[in-house]
């Protein structure tokens, strides 16, 4: 289906739009294992930020192959959810450091149930 | 199916909805109370008192416009609110939930009148006041949405009347109460869900809600039927309560403030039974006629272990509370025996229970705001210091074990000769109910009452003349209630019976061999000489025949003549 | 005159509402000259009810009131049943019942609740006329339990003392056991004959079945041996003795336990329908407990209980009677001791007013002179209850002894030795009462107080009432006591008891049919199925003279030991005796051992298994929600891991699910 995708709407440079489908793949998979992996806030965040962005990435190549424009639309959504997600944890970020600067993402666990 | 339930024309004498203002009114009031600031509790007391006297006084002019021989609903009230499942608004009266009201109108203000609450006032008569409406509500709605949602009204104030206003364990005794009694009613939503679901009563088999549409449908199969009402009687056991659901009770009892007692005690236990007779007998006679021995045994159970457990409790609250338990197993055992005199009695017992247990309430209440105890072991000697005390007590505890003379025995006498006619046995063993319930209460009579005064009692003060006027209805209904009992029992014979003949149309037409029990051919007036006598023909298919015990004489026909 | 018959229950209920309503303010003693007046008036209209009944068709006929319980096809009316049974009930019942409302006038004086007093009292009456009069057997029933209410409310009376409210809780308890018998016996009635007014279903009872029949007698017979005392629930009316004296008289002489007696006799043809093993085991139960009855009198030290156990004897008597046939002579025996019995009691109770509330038998004695009506009036009771001619027990205790001899003569002998046990224990009490030496100032001896049981030394104690010196109790402790005779509102009533206790044998002597009044006047009610018994008048005369020659042995045994000390009186009365056969004290063992350990248990379990079942669910919840929390570490790399492999799974699950 995907190959049948492609070849109506490539252009002859030899470019294959599903590359970028695995660019995305690949940023996707740093992001989330950052984010497993990686203890310091500030990093965490820019691990969710790079997910994301990988996702819009995916979705505008979707829309693309797809030929239609609902793909880019979503990255609308995307971004003005993660910017405004980015406001908030970065306020939250700042107000943990403040209090201890050397805080990691185990340290934080006052809302345990 | 013969259209046996249809529905009466409104009976809205000077034309307008009295059951409608009449719930209605104490959420008004309600939300009046809500606007008034907090720091005027007398006003707080007055609103609450006028909605409860006005609604009390729609309940006596209901009462005092009720046609006696019209089996049906009366003062009906029908306005649609959820059209797309025929949801309604809609209310109605018939003989059996007629003195329910008239109870509920009449003890709601007396218990206002009988205590003050003595922290938080706005919120003690604003729960108060809903708890009035969710009752009137339950007992007039006629579709099954709005029954629920009435039923669960009743619960919340009450939560927060014990856990607030209440003493001694009162946050945990809230707690059990809400849970428990929610625990119930999610079966019965589940059970109310799936019925208008399956029934479609509607039109074009759109789902309706409404009770009457419902059962005539016939559309429930036996099998749901029996599910269904096991759904509703987990509700119901639970509210009335039935043994082994019974424990929230002791300890909400207990730790309730007074007007919370009178009213849980007086009011909201018939809840369970009235729903068993509305909603269970009505909707799923079949499966009521299944159930009939297990619940018999229950009720029976209740009876005598409730009086038992009674006699040990060294709290008086808790021993009126466990007494309670005893007296709706009779409520319980007259409605399963599914005969005209059991039913009537199980009304009767309802009703004489919300008085004599209302103003058994009224009386330790009064006794608490005096020695602040309801332990038996602190109390002795009061009939000395208190003597008014010591006789309205007597009246109301004689009333309680059931003494002919007072209401309570025209109750349980009807309750126990209805079960006889078709479950002899049950009868027979909880028959002896009597004779606990006259041990554990003269017991704790004499131990708190008779006696030597000592130092702790002796300067407690006799009831005041305020007090004395609060008691004086209900103790002229108790002697009233037992001495002329012919109005209350005119009323609800014809709803009784008619409700019985619907219990029996439906089994007969699901194949059951099931009538009525009466004395049917017992009336032999003429002097037989040496002739067997037809002993009356007992049963339900839910008992064997038990003929051996009365007669060796096998059934013959009935003669000519008689 | 007979639709009056209404008026009868009417006035003693009027006194009781009037006194409720301004008793305490007519105080002493216009309380009780109004609740003496109104019984007076019912035995007035009793008087007139009963001349206007012989112009009535079979001397019967019905008043009916009003609806009382419409319930379908249980219908029952509050209505009266005037015929000759009851009209001869109410007759002794109001009169008798007059006397002592008189008597109390006298006996109650000085006490702070006189008038609360003559309440109950007139509650009481109007209860038990309720009883006899009523149509039906559910009001019957009503005025059954009205008494007992009473009985509790009057035994109960001076409640300061435990031990009185003890009784009064053991007597409507114990009553409450027969009741069921009686409730359970209405329900079958009613469910046999789909009525329960009698005037309907007894006279068609005989043509019940045979166990139907037996069945219902036997419910009843419960009932009636809870309420009149008989083997095995009779344990009340001794502790009853607790109750002041006049009560005593009333209730337990005269009225409340006739009541099983009467309820026998109404349902006689019922009776007589049922197995012969039924009156067999009636008659048995009530010449044994005549029998057991009188060994414990025997022994008794303390006047009243003497008279206790009489009663409970005389009421076996009465249910032998009904046992073998003899219906009207049961009535008839039932109102020579309504006379003689109350008499005595009233005549006990003037002695202990006039000893200043002594009750113990070993500490009177000569009172003859000092008290000379009191005495003499009680020689008369005794005479009369010892069955010693001309005299009213005499002549009705000879005809149960007849009755019984024509079914069994086993049942005959057991009576028989029995009347002479009766002479020997009421001449024990004349000759300790009366004749011999004045004991009451002697140093006290071993006190009685010991042998006694809790209510006994309670009983006497309560006699103290307010007004008089209290009895010392210890050993060793005496004051000085001036008997005297009681006031005239005290020996009236003596007086003209013990004129009908000496000749109301003659209503019916059983030479010839035109002497036996009492016979052929109840003889609608209890002719047709009764026993007949058709002596010649040699028989009968052997029959009399066996019975006085067994009452003047038993006079005379009891002479030879309290008057002239020839034979020692240890030898009758041995500590069993006095005990009760250890019956009571078995039956509290019982009570306060396995049967409060049972209570206890069920509730035990109600708090540890029931509840705690309730109290399991949320213990239960919350553990769960407590190990299930432990995912909510609050770590977001936590969360993060779990949402990954959520989505992982979820994408598999998609992978799956998708067509290649």
């Amino acid at each position: 289906m995907i190959l049948a995708a492609t070849s109506t709407a490539v252009n002859d440079s030899g470019f294959q739009p599903y590359w970028y489908l695995i660019l995305g793949a690949l940023l996707f998979s740093i992001g989330a294992v950052g984010l497993l992996v990686r203890r310091n806030p500030l990093v965490m965040l820019m691990c969710v930020e790079l997910m994301l962005n990988a996702v819009n990435l995916t979705f505008v190549t979707f829309g693309t192959m797809l030929n239609d424009i609902g793909g880019q639309v979503i990255v609308f959504f995307v971004l003005v959810v993660a910017a405004a997600e980015v406001v908030v944890g970065l306020g939250i970020i700042v107000a943990v450091m403040r209090r201890r600067p050397d805080a990691t993402a185990d340290d934080i666990s006052a809302l345990r149930g | 199916m013969t259209n046996l339930l249809a529905l009466e024309e409104a009976h809205t004498a000077a034309g307008f909805p009295v059951l409608a203002v009449m719930v209605l009114l104490p959420l008004v009031g309600a939300a009046v109370m809500a606007l008034i600031p907090r720091t005027r509790p007398d006003l707080h007391r007055l609103v609450a008192i006028i909605t409860a006297c006005s609604a009390g006084a729609l309940t006596l002019w209901v009462l005092y416009q009720f046609k006696t021989n019209d089996a049906g609903f009366q003062f009906v009230v029908s306005q649609t609110w959820v059209s797309s499942f025929d949801i309604k608004f809609y209310l109605g009266v018939d003989g059996i939930s007629l003195f329910l009201l008239v109870l509920t109108g009449v003890l709601f203000p007396i218990a206002l009148f009988a205590a003050k609450p003595d922290h938080d006032e706005k919120g003690y008569y604003l729960w108060i006041t809903l708890l009035m409406a969710g009752c009137l509500g339950v007992f007039c709605a006629l579709d099954l949405f709005l029954f629920f949602l009435f039923f669960e009204l009743t619960i919340v104030p009450l939560y927060f009347l014990i856990g607030r206003w209440g003493h001694g364990r009162k946050v945990y005794a809230a707690t059990k109460f809400f849970l428990f009694t929610m625990f119930g009613s999610a079966f019965m939503l589940v059970s109310i869900v799936t019925l208008a679901l399956l029934a479609g009563a509607g039109e074009n088999g759109q789902t309706s809600f409404d009770l009457i549409k419902i059962v005539e449908s016939g559309a429930i199969s036996q099998n749901w039927g029996r599910v269904l009402f096991c759904g509703f009687a987990i509700a119901f056991m639970v509210k009335t309560p039935v043994f082994p659901f019974h424990t929230w009770l002791p300890d909400a009892h207990t730790e309730a403030p007074t007007a919370g007692s009178i009213d849980l005690a007086g009011v909201l236990l018939k809840l369970g039974t009235y729903g068993f007779m509305r909603y269970g007998l009505y909707l799923f006679p079949e499966a009521t006629v299944w159930a009939a021995p297990v619940m018999l045994t229950l009720a029976t159970i209740g009876i005598i272990y409730g009086a038992i457990v009674a006699a040990m409790q060294r709290n008086l609250k808790r021993l009126v509370a466990y007494s309670s338990v005893s007296h709706m197993g009779f409520a319980i055992l007259g409605l399963f025996a599914l005969t005209t005199q059991g039913l009537e009695g199980s009304v009767l017992v309802m009703i004489n229970h919300g008085i004599t247990t209302g103003a058994m309430f009224i009386l330790l209440g009064f006794l608490y705001s005096r020695r602040h105890t309801y332990d038996i072991a602190s109390l002795k000697g009061l009939q000395t210091v208190a003597p008014v005390f010591a006789g309205l007590f007597t009246i109301v505890m004689f009333s309680s074990i059931g003494v002919p003379g007072l209401n309570g025995f025209v109750g349980e006498f009807l309750v126990l000769l209805g079960t006889f006619v078709s479950h002899r046995w049950w009868a027979v063993v909880a028959a002896t109910g009597v004779i606990l319930a006259a041990l554990y209460m003269l017991w704790a009579y004499q131990r708190v009452f008779h006696g030597e005064v000592d130092d702790a009692n002796r300067d407690m003060p006799d009831l005041k003349l305020t007090e004395r006027l609060v008691m004086v209805p209900l103790i002229l209904l108790i002697v009233f209630l037992g001495v002329y009992p012919k109005p209350v029992l005119e009323r609800i014979q014809p709803s009784v019976e008619r409700l019985l003949v619907h219990v029996e149309a439906v089994n007969r037409a699901a194949g059951h061999d099931f009538h009525i029990a009466t004395t049917e051919d017992g009336e032999h007036l003429e002097p037989v000489a040496d002739e067997p006598a037809n002993d009356g023909e007992p049963k339900t298919d839910a008992e064997p025949a038990a003929d051996a015990e009365t007669s060796g004489t096998t059934q013959t026909a009935p003669e000519a003549g008689q | 005159m007979v639709s009056l018959v209404w008026l009868i229950p009417a006035l003693p209920l009027l006194g009781f509402l009037l006194l409720l309503a301004v008793g305490p303010r007519l105080g002493e003693p216009i309380a009780g000259w109004l609740a003496t007046a109104m019984v007076a008036g019912s035995f007035v209209v009793s008087v007139l009810a009963f001349i206007g009944l012989h112009s009535q068709p079979d001397h019967t006929t019905t008043f009916t009131l009003f609806t009382w319980i419409p319930a379908g096809r249980f219908n029952v009316d509050v209505g009266f049943l005037l015929d000759p049974l009851s009209s001869a009930m109410i007759l002794f019942i109001t009169g008798v019942g007059a006397l002592i409302h008189l008597y109390s006038i006298g006996y109650m004086h000085g006490d702070k609740k006189f008038s609360k007093f003559f309440l109950y009292l007139n509650l009481f009456v109007f209860s038990m006329l309720l009883l006899v009069l009523g149509d039906n057997l559910l009001l019957t029933f009503v005025g059954w339990e009205g008494v007992g209410t009473c009985s509790y409310l009057l035994i109960s009376f001076w409640f300061e003392k435990p031990a009185n409210a003890s009784a009064g809780k053991k007597a409507f308890v114990t009553n409450r056991v027969g009741d069921w018998g009686f409730m359970v016996g209405i329900f079958i009635t009613w469910f046999t004959f789909g009525t329960i007014q009698y005037t309907q279903f007894i006279p068609v009872s005989p043509g019940a079945a045979t166990t139907t029949a037996t069945i219902i007698s036997l419910m009843l017979f419960i009932g009636a041996v809870g309420k009149s005392a008989q083997i095995p629930l009779y344990l009340w009316l001794p502790d009853a003795m607790a109750g002041p004296t006049p009560v005593s008289a009333l209730i337990h002489a005269a009225t409340m336990v006739t009541a099983g007696v009467y309820v026998m006799v109404r349902i006689n043809p019922m009776l007589h329908a049922a197995s012969p093993w039924l009156p067999t085991l009636i008659a048995w139960v009530g010449v044994i407990t005549a029998l057991f009855a009188a060994t414990i009198a025997m022994a008794q030290t303390d006047i009243k209980k003497v008279l206790a156990y009489s009663t409970v004897s005389q009421l076996g008597y009465m249910f032998l009677a009904v046992g073998v046939g003899g219906y009207w002579v049961a009535i008839f025996h039932m109102i020579t001791h309504a006379f003689f019995k109350a008499l005595l009691f009233l005549g006990a109770g003037s002695v202990i007013h006039g000893m200043d509330d002594e009750q113990d038998l070993r500490r009177m004695g000569g009172l003859r002179k000092l008290m000379p009506i009191t005495a003499a009036t009680f020689i008369v009771g005794w005479l009369a209850i010892a069955g010693v001619p001309p005299f009213s027990g005499f002549w009705s205790k000879d005809e149960i002894l007849t009755y019984a001899f024509h079914q069994n003569i086993a049942l005959y002998l057991v009576g028989l030795f029995t009347a002479l046990l009766t002479a020997f224990y009421m001449s024990r009490q004349v000759f300790l009462v009366f004749y011999g030496k004045a004991r009451w100032n002697d140093p006290a001896e071993p006190s009685t107080h010991e042998a006694h049981s809790d209510a006994e030394a309670a009983a006497e104690g309560a006699e103290a009432g307010a007004a008089a010196v209290a009895t010392a109790v210890d050993a060793g402790e005496h004051h000085e006591i001036h008997p005297h005779e009681s006031p005239w509102t005290m020996w009236v009533p003596l007086v003209v008891l013990a004129v009908f206790a000496a000749i109301a044998g003659f209503i019916n002597l059983p030479f010839a049919d035109s002497t036996k009044y009492l016979e052929n006047w109840l003889e609608p009610v209890t002719g047709r199925y009764g026993a007949v018994v058709d002596y010649s008048n040699g028989t009968i005369v052997a029959l009399l003279t066996i019975s006085t020659i067994v009452a003047l042995s038993g006079i005379g045994v009891a002479f030879l030991v309290y008057r002239r000390r020839k034979l020692p009186a240890a030898w009758f009365e041995p500590p069993l005796f006095l005990q009760g056969w250890h019956y009571d004290a078995a039956v509290s063992a019982f009570m306060g051992g396995p049967g409060r350990a049972g209570f206890n248990a069920l509730s035990w379990f109600d708090r540890t298994i029931i509840d705690g079942a309730v109290n399991g669910i949320g213990a239960l919840a919350r553990d769960t929600g407590s190990i299930v929390r432990r995912t909510q570490s609050g770590l977001v790399r936590t969360y993060a891991l779990a949402v990954t492999i959520g989505a992982v799974l979820l994408m598999l699950f998609v992978l799956t699910r998708v067509n290649w």
